[in-house]
This record gives structure tokens, sequence and C-alpha cells, in this order.
């Protein structure tokens, strides 16, 4: 155990950025993961698989034109639209279902996916062109450089969960996904047409997860089984969160960001653990999360 | 009678028959456990199509050879009983496998019991060819323990005082750092701090921070594959790069060069191979394989080569007669591989005695600069034999 990180104020600093971060893009994938589950009651696996699409169309994308920017729009629009074909074929067939053939069903999603990322890519290990005005680092603190794109990854981060709020509070479509995930039953027996909105929340769930794949894909290895490179930690963001709660996991993200970084650097040697520790003292705590209604 | 016991009938019947034309003919059977999906599948592939090349080259040692698979997935909880499985159902009479240290493990423990000799064609846990060493058991890669070893004296040698090692807590990670830490310390270093992040865990900004914070003369570190890409870029990033250099175990720019890019310019590893070598066995290896397979050769493709050849060799000076095990021991024992990364020969615990190189990172190449440690054996501490 060290406490170090505290003795130095920049690294200190350095280090509440680098948390700070780390959660935000977190919170990308976490919010869809917590609407999908919360309103349909879905438990998707294969969540993570979108993520790994939405990194490999960056790559994909940004090999073939050259350009990063353009591989944006393209993997968010294949993301959400990934996400509304997929629940009009199969999922809707499931909300009425033991969780046991939801799991299922989406285990066997993570393997074709993963199979077909095998057919059209290979087994080989690839990272996305970094956007040229953003290839340069930031000296900071006098301690280390930061790249200027993780910053950038932050600030879209930040402005995606800004929408996220406004849609969720200020809209009609954001009324019914409140009242979706309080209520299921109570939204349709007011006759809300909440197939649209069954298909619009995956959509959008999907598209999130696809969005943090594709911001991440400069800075990290796109590579077979990234699919499962956050999908524990989301549920674990979910759950302390809040189930369906978007702002459950906004603050969810940004703590487990925080405890994850600092655990890494003061107990290094149970920083694997530190984040299950967390859920279980927030679920002592608040068995329904943070932000979860009450039972 | 239902259809069912007919079948049944039929089949018992065909199993018998099956048998004594085996028995007529006695192929050598070779039990191949690798990885064929999953993250290490190509792995698996290059070692398997490699170590079959080496065999037709050289006739299979004479022999009538036939190869039985199992995908490993690269599953430590299923090595034992895919083992058991190949030996006691499919009774082969060489097993092969596997490229996790974990499934190695395993693997060990079951070969151990039944004598039946063992190959390890990638696996680096050095238990393998040390407490746990056997009569039985052969590795034609290396120890992790040994690519590790001489890149201390390599940052010592080129002015580093202090250091940090970093890698993922596990099993290889541990045995890989402390190996730098064993030479680094013994020129006169000193490694001010050993830092760890869980397996597989690429989330390394917290880390850097803390090295940049301690301000090392050398940094050391542990990592392949996708994270070995992620840590190279994200140090290059951090402007760490031209800072405070950087030295790892040869794995560090092993087939991910073409992704690392410029990030990797310039680095300074230490590996059983590199490119570069200029002896015709390699020049050979490398077109043959390329040409077989229409993939670029590698380090797994290389050591898989050399598990054919010893095998080969060991068939032909026992004559097909596998029966007879200490013989067969005591010919791959004995055995001098005339292999791409140079020849060697196996150490009293059967791990190769080999030249460890010093490669440098350029335009895309792990370009041998030096031998950083020759014929370099790994103590095998623990190995009573």
């Amino acid at each position: 155990m060290s406490f170090d990180v505290f003795a130095d104020p920049a690294i200190f600093l350095v280090q509440l950025l680098n948390a700070t971060q780390q959660g935000l893009l977190l919170f990308l994938i976490a919010s869809g993961l917590t609407l999908i589950f919360g309103i349909m009651g879905i438990i998707n696996l294969a969540h993570g698989s979108f993520y790994m699409i939405g990194a490999y169309a960056a790559y994909a994308v940004a090999e073939a034109t050259g350009s990063y920017w353009l591989a944006l729009p393209i993997g968010v629009a294949a993301g959400i639209a990934l996400g509304y074909v997929l629940e009009r074929l199969l999922f809707r067939f499931f909300y009425e279902r033991d969780h046991l053939y939801q799991v299922l069903l989406t285990f066997g999603l993570i393997l074709i996916f993963e199979e077909v990322r095998g057919m059209m890519f290979g087994e080989d290990t690839h990272r996305a062109l970094m956007p040229e005005a953003l290839d340069f680092s930031i000296p900071l603190l006098g301690v280390q450089s930061y790249p200027a794109y993780r910053l950038a990854i932050s600030v879209i981060c930040l402005i995606v969960a800004l929408g996220l709020y406004l849609l969720i509070s200020r809209t009609r479509l954001g009324m019914m996904i409140r009242a979706g995930a309080y209520n299921r039953e109570m939204v349709q027996a007011l006759g809300i047409n909440i197939t649209f909105v069954y298909a619009a929340v995956f959509g959008l769930g999907t598209g999130l997860a696809a969005l943090a794949g594709l911001l991440e894909a400069p800075v990290a290895s796109v590579e077979p089984g990234i699919s499962g490179r956050y999908l524990i930690i989301s549920f674990v963001v979910v759950v302390i969160g809040g189930i369906g709660s978007v702002k459950g996991a906004f603050y969810g993200a940004l703590l487990i960001g925080f405890v994850d970084t600092f655990a890494k650097v003061i107990v290094p040697e149970a920083a694997g653990m530190s984040v299950y520790l967390l859920m279980a003292i927030v679920l002592l705590w608040r068995p329904t999360g943070l932000f979860g209604r009450p039972a | 009678m239902t259809i069912a016991t007919k079948l049944a009938g039929a089949a018992i019947a065909l199993a018998a028959i099956g048998g004594t034309a085996m028995a007529q003919d006695t192929p050598i059977r070779i039990g191949v456990m690798l990885p064929y999906s999953g993250t290490f599948a190509l792995l698996g592939q290059n070692i398997t199509e490699a170590m079959e090349m080496a065999m037709a080259e050289r006739n299979n040692g004479g022999c009538n050879v036939e190869y039985i698979q199992l995908d490993s997935e690269a599953d430590p909880s299923r090595g034992p009983e895919n083992a058991r499985r190949l030996i006691d159902r499919d009774l082969v009479d060489i097993l092969v496998g596997p490229v996790h240290s974990g499934v190695a493990l395993g693997m060990v423990q079951v070969v151990r019991e039944t004598g039946t000799p063992l190959i390890i064609p990638n696996a680096g846990v050095r238990q393998a060819t040390a407490e746990l060493c056997a009569p039985n058991i052969f590795r034609t890669s290396f120890s992790n323990w040994q690519p590790a070893y001489p890149s201390g004296t390599v940052a010592y040698d080129r002015g580093a005082r202090t250091a940090v090692t970093l890698s993922w807590d596990y099993g290889a990670g541990h045995q890989a750092t402390e190996a730098f830490t064993e030479s680094f310390e013994a020129a006169g270093g000193e490694v001010v701090e050993a830092l760890f992040l869980p397996f597989p865990d690429t989330n390394f900004q917290p880390l850097l921070t803390q090295i940049a914070g301690i301000q090392p003369d050398a940094v050391f570190v542990f990592f392949a594959g996708g994270g070995a890409v992620q840590f190279v870029n994200d140090y290059d990033d951090a402007g760490l790069k031209d800072a405070i250099p950087l030295y790892g175990s040869g794995f560090l720019t092993e087939g991910v060069l073409d992704a690392q890019g410029d990030a990797a310019e310039g680095l300074l590893t230490t590996l059983h191979y590199a490119d570069g070598l200029d002896n015709p066995v390699d020049a050979h290896f490398r077109e043959a394989f390329e040409a077989a397979t229409g993939r670029e050769s590698d380090v797994y493709a290389m050591q898989g080569y050399d598990t054919g050849q010893l095998i080969a060799q060991a068939l032909e000076v026992v004559s097909c007669d596998v029966g007879d095990l200490d013989a067969l021991s005591e010919a791959m024992a004995s055995a001098t591989i005339e292999s791409p990364r140079g020849t060697f020969n196996m150490s009293s615990s059967h791990n190769p005695v080999q030249d460890i190189y010093l490669r440098e990172a350029r335009d895309g190449q792990n370009v041998v600069i030096d031998i950083a440690a020759p014929a370099l054996e790994d103590p095998a501490p623990g190995c009573a034999m």
C-alpha cells in the first residue's frame, strides 16, 4: 500500500483527470445498458459487441477513407440501425421470457458477432487512425504529456451526457422512457406506442456503445475479444447506479473511474477487486443502487 | 432388437475392425493440443502448420505419423481434462502443446503421472522446466525468465541506474519482471518500484502518471498482443518515450509492430528470435512457411518448426519405436536442433540453451543489433533431474 499519489498535488490532479476520463467513457457504454435493462428488462450480454462494432468501424472506415471524422457518423448510424433491427427481429420476442432465455440469446449473438469479425478482419491487432488535428500531446503540470485526443474524448462524452439529460428530462420521448423505466405495464395501459419506444431505446443504447468504441479506437487496441473489455464493468455501473437510471449510470461510472484509478496506485494488489468491493458496499447501503427506485 | 442397439452393435464391430487395422499399421499418434479458436487461434495455427512442415521435410523421421488435433481453447480449467482425453481415449504416443502457460501447468501435471512425452511449443511458464521438470517434458520455445533476464544488463550498460518494472499481475508477468530485476540489480542498478495491474486490463493511464512521478532512468515491461500495442502507444503519447527509455521482453513488439507504428520505432527488446538473422536455416524456413501457408512466419511458427524437427530427429534415432519411453526421452534430450533462431541444444532441465538477441524496432521489423546473452541457460531452480 502506498499513498505517494497524495504527496505531489500535480500528480494527484493528473490522476483525477485519468479517473474522470475513464469514468466518462464507461458512462457511454453503461447508459445504453441501463436503459435497455431498465425499460425492456433485457439482459443484453451482447452490449459489448456494439462497442466492438464501433471500434472496428472506426478502424475500417478511417483506413479506407483516410478520415476518422467520417467514421463517427457512419459507425454510430450502424450501431443504431443494427440495434433497431435486432430489436424488431429478435429481442421483442424475449421481453416476456425468463432472463435465462435472454442470456442464451445474447450470448449466441456474441459468438456470431465475434465469428463475423474474425471473417472480416482476421485475428490481428489494429489501431484506428488518429484524427490529425488532435494528434498531439499537451504537457500537464510538468508531470507528463496528455494526448489532446483523450481530452477531446472527455469533452465529447460530456456533451453526450448533457444531450442525454436533455432528451430524457425535456422531450416527449424522454418522458416515455422515464415512464417505461418506472412502470412498463402502466405505460402500455395508457396507450403509448411502446413498440416504438422499445425500438428507439434499443437503437439509442447500442448507438451509444458503438460511439464509445468509435471514440476509443484511436487510443486503444482494436483486437479480437474487445467486446468483453467493458461488459462486466458496465453491469457493475448499472447495478451501482440503479437499474434504468441514466443519472445513476453517470455517477456510478465516475465513481468506478475514481475507485479503479486510485486503487491501481494505492493498493495495486487489490486493484482487480476494488470495483466489486465498491459494488458490494453500495448494495449493502442501498440495495437498489444509488438512484434506483426502491423495490 | 431395436434400431438403436443394432447401430450400437455395428459401431462396436467397426471399432474392432478399426482397432485391428491400426495394430497392423501402427502409425505413431501425435496429439496436438493448441488453441484453434479465440485470441490465440493464429498462434495455434502457425505452430501446427510449421510443425507439420518440419516433419514432412524430414519424411516424418521415416515413420508413419498421424496427428490428432484438439482445441485447447487456451482455457486452463480444461487443460488436464483435454490432456487426459488425448492420452486415454486417443492413445497418443507424443503430446504437443500448449500456447497458454495456465494450460501448460495442467498438461505437465498429467504427463508427470502418465509418462507421455510432452513437447511445449510456446508456453513459457518457468516451472515446466524447473520445479516440475521431468524426463518426459521438453520445451522448444523459452522459459519466461530467459528473454527478460538479459534486458537488465542491457539497460544498465546503457546508463540506467534506477528502473521501474510494470506488467500484468499474472505468472508470466511476475517471472519476466523478476528476471529483469535479477540481472539489473546484479549489475548494480536498483528497481525502485515494481508495478502491476490486473490481467488483462489495458487502462494504463494511472500507472503512466505514476511512472512520470517517479522519473526512473529506465522502464521494463512485459506485455504482449493487444495490450502491448496499447501500452507502447500510450507510453509514447504520454511523452515518456523520449524521456525514459523503455525496455521489454521481445513479445512487446512481436507481431504487433504494424499496429504500434511510429510509437515503437527504436524500442530495444530481447528475445530468442529476431528479424535479419543471417543464417540459411532461417532464410529457408521463412520462405518455405510463406510458400506453404501464404502467411508471414513469426516466432510462434519458428517454435512449431523446431518442435517438428525435434520429434522427427528423435523418431529417427529410436527407429519409430515409441514404446521405449526412456530411449525416446534420451533422443530428445541429446538432440541438436538446427533452428532458424540458431543452433541449440536442450539444457539438463529440457529447455533450449539459446542465444538471446538484442533487437531494435525499425520500420516494422525487430532487427537484430547484438547478442544480448549468448547460449543463455535457464538455471531452472528446483529442478531435480
